[in-house]
């Protein structure tokens, strides 16, 4: 409930912020999206292009950049050592994001490292399973962790302590399981990559964001043990929430962009005001639904201050979790 | 029959005028951007997608430009591994091992044609493989956990041995110094640093690319320059001898074709695996089924030229598969044509064949229409690529040494990866004189991520405990080829020693080859 009043307040200040028209104009725009093709970063990048030519807020295409590794950390390091002052240059972000900073895992940085841009959308973490797989609902799953935490393994599409890594941690704590650091995680390069991990039977539960699951869920391949979202998707009724399952735990992931610290305050105010006008178009709206994705809005100062808010909240569970000390 | 139907109707939608206009344009310059080294596939797609989303190209337009693109970079990998020794993309390594002794010996022509036409069947096929057989093919790929990737890499390796080198060792060596560059970097799982010494060019490792161009291409204009300067100047080999393909030829390498084909389709579709995974094991079976004494492979064997082509071909289709049935790419050329598919807002997955049926099946018919194309255009231009060979290699060396500069400086615009493939060039020139080959240092940089990635998954899941890594069939089975691979050559390594020993003129072979690979 604290996120969704933060969003509220933030939405409310956003429509006081009227950004001043500009002179900036980006020459070579780039999105650089810290993962490989086909995950959540990668589509904020793809998304934000299309939408930003379509709608004309930028004159030439975005380039879209695909930088992985280190959970997004080697692109974080490229862009506060390398191009510090690009005033062309966005980057995809996430909880993922906010997390590896509030666990010091990119080093020598830290929430002040770069200038958080934009927030746009917010998605659900899922727990899913395959179709013939033995825990029919989050209870038999959390049974069987409790009697074994090793006799269940996770995979997630982010490194070992990322957020694919905390969602289970969190339902599992809730379930009872004293020490959660005791839980089995398979971290793989994606979401892609984890679901072959989860279809090929290598492991047994899925934890992801909604939309890297969605399509084989509605093709029956997987079922969905829980949703960690506040209440059900109006989309999609029949899922169950974490929560009404007696398991009060909330993994919610914001998709949102940064950019270089060092970027001129012009470039920063047309970033947020182009972001801002593209969250507003219909298209954007649209591509966001397909997707599952929730509205999340923060723009400029105000996802400055939700963002650096986040990391302060992460390091706190992390801490009490047990991953941070 | 569903499927015909469904074809004609992928037809229907690529052949429009435009259409075709697009795919020649995609063939003409993905054969180009093949044969520059540093240019491959992927980059060459990567390029392209500017221009086909700002020239508003729809869905199928753009894909039937990208995937020509694909394939027609895949056929023009092996021309300048055959003309100059020097692959023009990772996938293109082995053809080299046969492919440029071929040249030597006056024959580039008819290499050049042997493997458009191995190119082309490898395609051909595999796109048939990707029509008829994919939901099933998705079900093998899904056999393949941790464990099993684990094995699949491992064999790799246990193969070496047996394709590069008569030298086990020196093959052992340059495997281990290739896994060893591929530590480099920030590791995957847990985002840690390994070897970087806080050098922030190194946090995502080296590129393979940086690899190949320097370890071929620069060490190939270090090699001229120390001839040149011995005062005997390099002659160049003008022979270029027939431009067709020899028939007889062809129609003893059926067999070849057939086997190369099927393992380059399959390890495309394992997702990582990939077309240069396809073309080591075409070729490396290839010599352990016709050739186990080592006579002919590696010193210009046409065999040894259409069984990697056929491989990494039949790979490039295969790749497809689960890209398109999972969402989950087998290369990075696939991984790239994803990345298009998503920004088109064509979610690939489970629903895709059911969802876009227009998509999928046009891509299809796409896929055909290149193929057909890229042999049509192939054929006739051997005799104009063979020119390559008429150019004196004191004008020729200098323009592979700029075309590398600007290759790799334009792929990631850093002067420190420059200096870094110089600094490659080097070394390759000194593994050359030691007579350690190459190639395992390429594949060795390419796969010893995955390999190492998967055993951590695989122990991760086992909880420490190894059995993990025979404790299914599939396992056993890949272990079982993978020690045979490694046994048998060293059985049947010393009968060619004794062979060699007794032909001197094999031996000048044997020289050819090691300055070759």
């Amino acid at each position: 409930m604290k996120r969704i009043s933060k969003l509220l307040l933030s939405t409310i200040l956003m429509c006081g912020l009227a950004s001043p028209l500009l002179a900036f104009e980006p020459e070579n725009p780039e999105c650089i999206a810290p993962a490989g093709p086909g995950g959540g970063w990668d589509f904020i990048c793809r998304t934000t292009a299309k939408n930003l030519f379509q709608l004309k807020l930028t004159k030439s295409a975005m380039q879209v950049t695909n930088m992985s590794g280190g959970g997004g950390g080697v692109a974080f390091a490229h862009v506060t050592t390398e191009r510090n002052n690009d005033n062309d240059l966005i980057v995809a972000a996430s909880t993922s994001t906010t997390a590896r900073l509030a666990q010091g895992i990119f080093k020598g940085a830290n929430a002040d490292s770069v200038y958080w841009l934009a927030t746009f959308g917010a998605e659900y973490g899922v727990l899913a399973v395959k179709k013939d797989s033995p825990y029919k609902n989050l209870k038999e799953l959390m049974d069987a962790v409790l009697a074994d935490p090793r006799s269940v393994a996770f995979a997630g599409g982010s490194s070992v302590g990322g957020f694919d890594h905390i969602k289970p941690m969190l339902v599992a704590r809730k379930a009872g399981l004293k020490d959660v650091r005791q839980l089995k995680y398979v971290a793989y390069s994606g979401g892609g990559e984890a679901m072959t991990g989860l279809l090929s039977g290598a492991v047994q539960v899925m934890s992801g964001d909604f939309s890297e699951l969605r399509g084989f869920y509605e093709s029956g391949d997987v079922r969905i043990l829980a949703i960690l979202a506040p209440q059900r998707l109006k989309g999609f009724p029949d899922m169950l929430t974490a929560r009404e399952q007696g398991y009060d735990a909330i993994g919610a992931n914001w998709r949102g962009l940064y950019m270089p610290a060092g970027a001129s305050a012009e470039a920063k105010a047309f970033w947020a005001n182009a972001i801002k006008k593209m969250t507003e178009s219909e298209a954007f709206q649209k591509d966001l639904e397909a997707k599952a994705i929730e509205p999340f809005n923060n723009f400029g100062e105000d996802a400055e201050k939700f963002a650096k808010g986040d990391i302060k909240e992460i390091a706190d569970l992390s801490r009490e979790i047990g991953i941070l000390k | 029959m569903e499927i015909f139907s469904n074809l004609a109707d992928g037809f229907a939608v690529a052949l429009t005028f435009q259409h075709l206009m697009l795919a020649f344009l995609g063939c003409f310059l993905g054969t180009l951007m093949g044969a520059l080294p540093g240019l491959g596939p992927a980059n060459g797609v990567a390029i392209l997608i500017p221009i086909a989303f700002t020239l508003g190209l729809g869905p199928v337009a753009s894909l039937i430009l990208l995937t020509s693109v694909y394939y027609g970079a895949m056929y023009g990998g092996r021309i300048s591994s055959i003309l100059l020794n020097i692959p023009g993309d990772e996938p293109a390594m082995m053809t080299c091992l046969d492919g440029h002794p071929m040249a030597l010996q006056g024959k580039a022509g008819e290499a050049l044609a042997l493997s458009g036409i191995a190119s082309f069947i490898g395609s051909f096929f595999a796109t048939w493989g990707l029509v008829l057989i994919a939901p099933l093919l998705v079900k093998v790929a899904l056999l393949f956990g941790p464990a099993e990737y684990f094995a699949l890499f491992t064999m790799a390796f246990a193969t070496l041995g047996g394709v590069t080198a008569s030298n086990q060792g020196k093959s052992a060596f340059a495997a281990a110094l290739g896994l060893g560059i591929s530590m480099i970097g920030s590791d995957s799982q847990t985002g840690s640093e390994r070897f970087t010494f806080g050098h922030i060019h190194l946090y995502d490792g080296i590129d393979f690319l940086i690899a190949i161009v320097g370890l071929f291409a620069i060490s190939e204009v270090l090699i001229f320059i120390e001839h040149h300067k011995g005062g005997a100047a390099a002659k160049s080999s003008a022979k270029i001898g027939r431009l067709m393909p020899d028939f007889g030829v062809l129609k003893k390498s059926i067999g070849t074709m057939t086997r190369s084909t099927i393992i380059g389709f399959l390890a495309g579709v394992l997702p990582g695996a990939g077309a240069s995974l396809g073309s080591f094991l075409s070729y490396s079976v290839e010599k352990n089924t016709v050739d186990r004494e080592g006579k002919t492979f590696g010193k210009g064997d046409p065999r040894g030229v259409i069984a990697p082509e056929c491989g990494n071909n039949a790979a490039a289709g295969g790749a497809l598969v689960p890209m398109l049935a999972l969402g989950v790419p087998g290369s990075g050329t696939t991984a790239v044509l994803l990345a298009v598919l998503l920004q088109l807002n064509i979610t690939p997955g489970p629903l895709l064949f059911r969802n876009n049926p227009d998509i999928v099946w046009g891509l299809i018919a796409a896929l055909f229409i290149a193929n057909f194309m890229l042999l049509a255009l192939n054929l006739p231009m051997v005799g104009l690529f063979t020119r390559v060979l008429l150019i004196p290699t004191r004008i020729l060396m200098p323009v592979v040494a700029m075309i590398s500069f600007v290759g790799i400086y334009g792929l990631t615009g850093s002067t420190f990866d420059v200096m870094m493939m110089v600094g490659f060039g080097f070394g390759g020139w000194l593994l050359r004189k030691l007579g350690v080959p190459l190639v395992p240092v390429i594949l060795g940089i390419l796969l010893g991520n995955e390999m190492e990635v998967n055993l951590r998954r695989a122990l991760q899941i086992s909880d420490g405990d190894w059995s993990i890594l025979v404790g299914s069939p599939l396992a056993i089975g890949i272990w079982a080829i993978a020690v045979t691979g490694f046994v048998l050559p060293i059985f049947f390594g010393k009968k060619v020693k004794k062979n060699m020993s007794a032909d001197h003129s094999e031996e000048k072979m044997d020289e050819v080859m090691k300055g070759g690979d």
